[in-house]
C-alpha cells in the first residue's frame, strides 16, 4: 500500500490584488509513492514542483483531487482534514524538509533539531542524542550547537534545517531541494541520510535539482511538465 | 495524548454581539481543542475584540452560545452560568492577557503578591508556599528574584507583560485569552515575550485563542487562523496555508501589506 | 443623674421616621451579620469624621431609661467624647456615665472596653470606612460583588504585603476579620487587640459609617475571626510591662511622653478601667510610692 497517493491534484491561484488574475499551477496530478521508495519530481522550474509539494504537506490549499497520507491505519485526506488533523499527521507521519531554517530566536541549534524529535515523543536525552549524532554527520561545528542559528551561515542554517527534518521518524518525507547550495561532502552527506531513512522504510517525495544526487537517490523520476496546468 | 483532546474545550456557535444598529460581530462559529492556539486577525474594527470581549463572558453575546467544558468534562453554556462559577472559572481555568498590564496586574502590590493572589483566591492560606510558587513563576517568566518584593510600577513593559503573564498561569488554566500581548513593546522585547510565550504554551499544552493585527505573532504562535473584516470571519485554516496561501482578497491584502513573515 | 432636656428637640435628635429607618437598616445587619447594609445617613450638627454614624445608630437605639457612656481611643474626657455625651444629655434627657459597668449603650471610636460587655449591653462603633476592600480594589460595584460570592483572596494580598514587606502581619488596626464565617468586615480603626473581644460577645455590637451611609453589626455571641496564613498565624499586640498606674496586664496600653528629655509611660487607653483599679489599690510604678487613697484623682 501507499504511504502517500496524489490523485488527480489541480491547484490555480486567484491573485485578488491583480484584477483577480487566475494562476494555474497544477492540474490532474497523480502519483503514488511506496515506503522506502524515492520519488523524484522533475521538470524545469516553474512546472509547479515545489507547489505541489506544499500541496501535499497542507502548505497550499488543494482546489482539486485528494492527498492521501497513510497513518497508522488510517488514511488520511490532506486536502480535506481537519487543520488540527494535519497538524497531528505532520508531528508523527509527514515531514518537509525545504532549504529555508525558520529561525525561533534563543533556542540553540541542537535543542531547535532535538525539538522535533521530542513532539514525536523521544525523551529529552534521547532526541539530544539524536540531534548532536546528526549535527556531527552535517558538519555542524559543535562550538555553534548551543546558539541559535539566527546568527549562522546561510549554509549552517541550511544544515540545521536538514537535521530538523531528519531528526524525527516520519514515514513519509517531503524534500525542497535540500542540497541545493550545498559542498560535495555536505551533499554526500544527505544522500547517505536518504539512503537511511528508505532503508527504514521511509516514503519520499523530492525536488533535487543536483543531477548527481538525484541519480543516487531517486527510484523514479516523475516529470511534473505532463501535469503542468500552464503547459 | 489523552481521549480529552478529542472532544473541544469551547465551543462557538453563531456567536453575534450588536450594539444597537452597530455591528460588533455576526456569526461566529467554531471549536477550540486543548492545547489549540487560535489567532484570530483583522484590522481595527473587524470585531475582534468584540469576539474576544464575548467569548471570555465579559460581554454579553446578542446571539448566539459560548460552551466550555469544565474540569468535570461537562459542556456548559457560559452564559447560563451563574455569576459565581463565572468568576471562578476565570480566576482558575481561564487566562485573560491585556495588552496593557496595567489593566491585568494590581499595580499597587508587589510582584510576589500579583502572582499570589489567584492562588490565595482559591483558598491557598500559607504564605511560604504561595511566595514559593510566586518566585518559581517570576523565574518562569525570567524576572529575577529579587524583584518579587518590587511593584510593577518599577518593571519595564516588557517585565510588567512576563509578569501578567505569571500571574494568569499560575492556577494552570486551560484556555488563555491574549488581546495583542505584545502591542506597545519594542520588537525586541516582543520577541522575547513571544519566544517566552511560545515555550510555555507547547509546555504546559494551554489552549490559546490570541487577538492580533500581527502576522508574525500568529505565524509564530498559532496553529489556526480565523481571518475577520467587518465582524464576519472571512477565512479559517492553518496558520501557515492562510498566512502562505491566502484565498480571499482581504486577507491577500493583509498578507501583502506587512514585511516578510 | 439624668440631664434636663434642651426644649425644642425631638428624642434624641433624630425625627421618629428617620430613627425608625435607622432601625430597619440595624435590624437588618443583625439578621445579615458583617453585612454592610446602606442606611439614609442624616447630616449631623458635627462634621463627618467626629462620629456622625455612630450619633445616629445611638439616637436610634437609644431610650430614655439608658445609661450612656462615651469614649474616644479608650478615654472618656477627650473633646469627641465630652462633646457627644453632651449632646445626648441635653437632646434626649438621658444619664450618662464614664464606668463601663454601670452603661447600657457604650458609643466608642477605636477600643472596646478592657471590663467584659454583658448580654444587657450595646457597644455603638463609630467607624470611618465600612469596606475593608477598598485600598485593594477601588470599584465599589466590584467590591460588592466580591461580598456577594464571597471572593476574599484579595484580603489575604493585603496579609502577604505586610508579611513580605514587614516579615511579619504589619495591620495593627482595622484588622479584616470574617464574621460568622460569611462576611469580610473592617473591624473600624480598633486596634487589633481588641478583635478576639469582638468574638462570641455577650454584647449587641453595631457599626455605623455617617459618611458612607453604611450600617453592619455583631448580634451577642457571633464568630468573628481574625484572617491569617497557617504559618503566620494572627497574634495580638502585647507589651512588655504592665500598666505604670494601675499594674494591669494585658490590657492595650498608651504611651505618655512625660518630659523632652525622652521620659515615657505606658498607660491603660481605657480610662475607666484604670481608674477602677486604682480605687481598688492596684499601683503602677508611677505610684507606688504615694498612698493608695492619694493618687487616683
Amino acid at each position: 500500500m501507499e504511504a502517500l497517493s496524489i490523485d488527480r491534484v489541480g491547484k490555480t491561484f486567484t491573485m485578488h490584488l491583480q484584477g483577480g488574475a487566475r494562476l494555474p499551477v497544477v492540474r490532474d496530478v497523480s502519483l503514488a509513492v511506496s515506503p522506502g521508495e524515492c520519488v523524484v519530481l522533475g521538470g524545469p522550474s516553474g512546472a509547479g514542483k515545489s507547489s505541489l509539494l506544499k500541496i501535499a504537506y497542507g502548505n497550499y490549499r488543494c482546489d482539486d483531487g485528494h492527498v492521501w497520507v497513510q497513518d497508522g491505519g488510517e488514511r488520511v485526506d490532506v486536502a480535506r482534514a481537519e487543520p488540527r488533523r494535519v497538524l497531528r499527521l505532520r508531528r508523527t507521519t509527514l515531514g518537509y524538509v525545504s532549504q529555508f531554517l525558520r529561525v525561533i530566536p534563543r533556542v540553540s541549534a541542537l535543542d531547535l533539531v532535538a525539538q522535533a524529535a521530542v513532539e514525536q515523543g523521544a525523551s529529552s536525552d534521547e532526541a539530544t542524542g539524536r540531534a548532536a549524532a546528526l549535527l556531527e554527520r552535517l558538519n555542524v561545528p559543535r562550538r555553534l550547537w548551543s546558539l541559535p542559528p539566527a546568527t549562522f551561515s546561510g549554509g549552517e542554517q541550511q544544515r540545521v534545517n536538514i537535521a530538523r527534518g531528519f531528526v524525527a521518524e516520519h514515514p513519509v518525507l517531503l524534500l525542497d531541494e535540500p542540497t541545493a547550495s550545498l559542498d560535495a561532502r555536505n551533499r554526500a552527506a544527505v544522500v547517505e541520510l536518504i539512503h537511511d531513512k528508505k532503508r527504514r522504510g521511509v516514503a519520499i517525495l523530492g525536488i533535487f535539482h543536483d543531477e548527481d544526487v538525484r541519480d543516487r537517490v531517486a527510484d523514479r523520476v516523475v516529470d511534473v511538465t505532463r501535469f503542468s496546468a500552464a503547459a | 495524548m489523552s481521549a480529552g483532546h478529542d472532544r473541544p474545550l469551547l465551543q462557538v456557535e453563531g456567536l453575534g454581539k450588536s450594539y444597537g444598529a452597530r455591528v460588533g460581530c455576526v456569526d461566529v462559529s467554531f471549536d477550540l481543542y486543548p492545547g489549540e492556539v487560535l489567532a484570530v486577525v483583522g484590522e481595527s474594527g473587524s470585531g475582534k475584540s468584540t469576539l474576544l470581549s464575548v467569548l471570555s463572558t465579559q460581554l454579553a453575546p446578542s446571539a448566539g452560545a459560548v460552551r466550555y467544558r469544565m474540569r468535570d468534562g461537562v459542556l456548559r453554556d457560559m452564559f447560563a452560568l451563574a455569576e459565581a462559577e463565572r468568576r471562578f472559572l476565570m480566576r482558575t481555568d481561564w487566562g485573560f492577557v491585556h495588552q496593557d498590564p496595567r489593566q491585568g496586574l494590581r499595580m499597587g502590590v508587589s510582584a510576589g503578591a500579583n502572582v499570589g493572589e489567584r492562588l490565595m483566591a482559591v483558598g491557598e492560606r500559607h504564605y511560604g508556599r504561595i511566595r514559593d510558587t510566586a518566585a518559581d513563576w517570576l523565574g518562569r517568566v525570567e524576572i529575577d528574584a529579587d524583584r518579587i518584593d518590587d511593584q510593577p510600577r518599577a518593571f519595564s513593559g516588557g517585565m510588567r507583560q512576563r509578569l501578567q503573564i505569571a500571574r494568569n498561569l499560575v492556577t494552570h488554566p486551560r484556555l488563555v485569552f491574549m488581546d495583542e500581548p505584545t502591542g506597545g513593546l519594542d520588537v525586541s522585547v516582543q520577541a522575547r515575550l513571544l519566544d517566552l510565550l511560545r515555550g510555555l504554551v507547547a509546555d504546559l499544552g494551554l489552549a490559546v485563542i490570541i487577538v492580533t493585527h500581527d502576522l508574525a505573532v500568529a505565524r509564530l504562535l498559532s496553529h489556526r487562523i480565523m481571518v475577520m473584516r467587518q465582524g464576519r470571519v472571512i477565512e479559517t485554516g492553518l496558520t501557515d496555508q492562510v498566512l502562505d496561501d491566502p484565498r480571499e482578497p482581504y486577507t491577500q491584502l493583509l498578507v501583502s501589506s506587512v514585511l516578510q513573515v | 443623674m439624668n440631664a434636663p432636656m434642651t426644649a425644642g428637640y425631638n428624642f434624641a435628635y433624630l425625627d421618629e421616621q428617620t430613627k425608625r429607618m435607622i432601625r430597619r437598616a440595624i435590624l437588618k445587619a443583625i439578621a445579615i451579620p458583617g453585612y454592610q447594609v446602606p442606611f439614609a445617613s442624616r447630616e449631623m450638627p458635627m462634621p463627618y469624621g467626629w462620629g456622625t454614624g455612630g450619633v445616629q445608630v445611638t439616637a436610634a437605639v437609644i431610650g430614655e431609661h439608658d445609661v450612656l457612656k462615651v469614649i474616644d481611643q479608650g478615654s472618656d474626657d477627650t473633646t469627641n467624647a465630652v462633646s457627644i455625651r453632651k449632646f445626648f444629655a441635653r437632646t434626649a434627657g438621658v444619664a450618662t456615665t464614664t464606668s463601663t459597668a454601670d452603661a447600657t449603650v457604650i458609643q466608642t471610636r477605636h477600643r472596646i472596653p478592657e471590663a467584659p460587655l454583658t448580654e444587657d449591653q450595646i457597644l455603638v462603633y463609630q467607624v470611618p470606612i465600612p469596606e475593608p476592600l477598598r485600598f485593594l480594589e477601588p470599584r465599589e460595584t466590584e467590591t460588592r460583588t466580591m461580598h456577594a460570592l464571597e471572593e476574599y483572596g484579595l484580603m489575604h494580598v493585603k496579609l502577604y504585603e505586610d508579611i513580605a514587606r514587614h516579615g511579619h502581619i504589619a495591620t495593627t488596626y482595622a484588622y479584616p476579620v470574617k464574621v460568622n464565617g460569611r462576611y469580610l468586615m473592617d473591624a473600624s480603626p480598633t486596634p487589633k487587640f481588641d478583635n478576639p473581644k469582638m468574638h462570641l460577645s455577650p454584647a449587641l455590637q453595631l457599626f455605623g459609617a455617617g459618611r458612607e451611609k453604611r450600617i453592619y453589626a455583631l448580634p451577642p455571641y457571633t464568630q468573628v475571626v481574625s484572617l491569617d496564613f497557617e504559618d503566620h498565624p494572627f497574634e495580638v499586640n502585647r507589651f512588655d510591662k504592665p500598666c505604670a498606674l494601675c499594674a494591669a496586664h494585658g490590657v492595650y496600653l498608651d504611651e505618655v511622653v512625660l518630659d523632652d528629655r525622652g521620659g515615657r509611660m505606658f498607660v491603660c487607653s481605657d480610662t475607666d478601667f484604670c481608674e477602677t483599679r486604682r480605687a481598688e489599690g492596684h499601683r503602677g510604678e508611677m505610684l507606688a510610692d504615694t498612698p493608695a487613697d492619694g493618687g487616683a484623682a
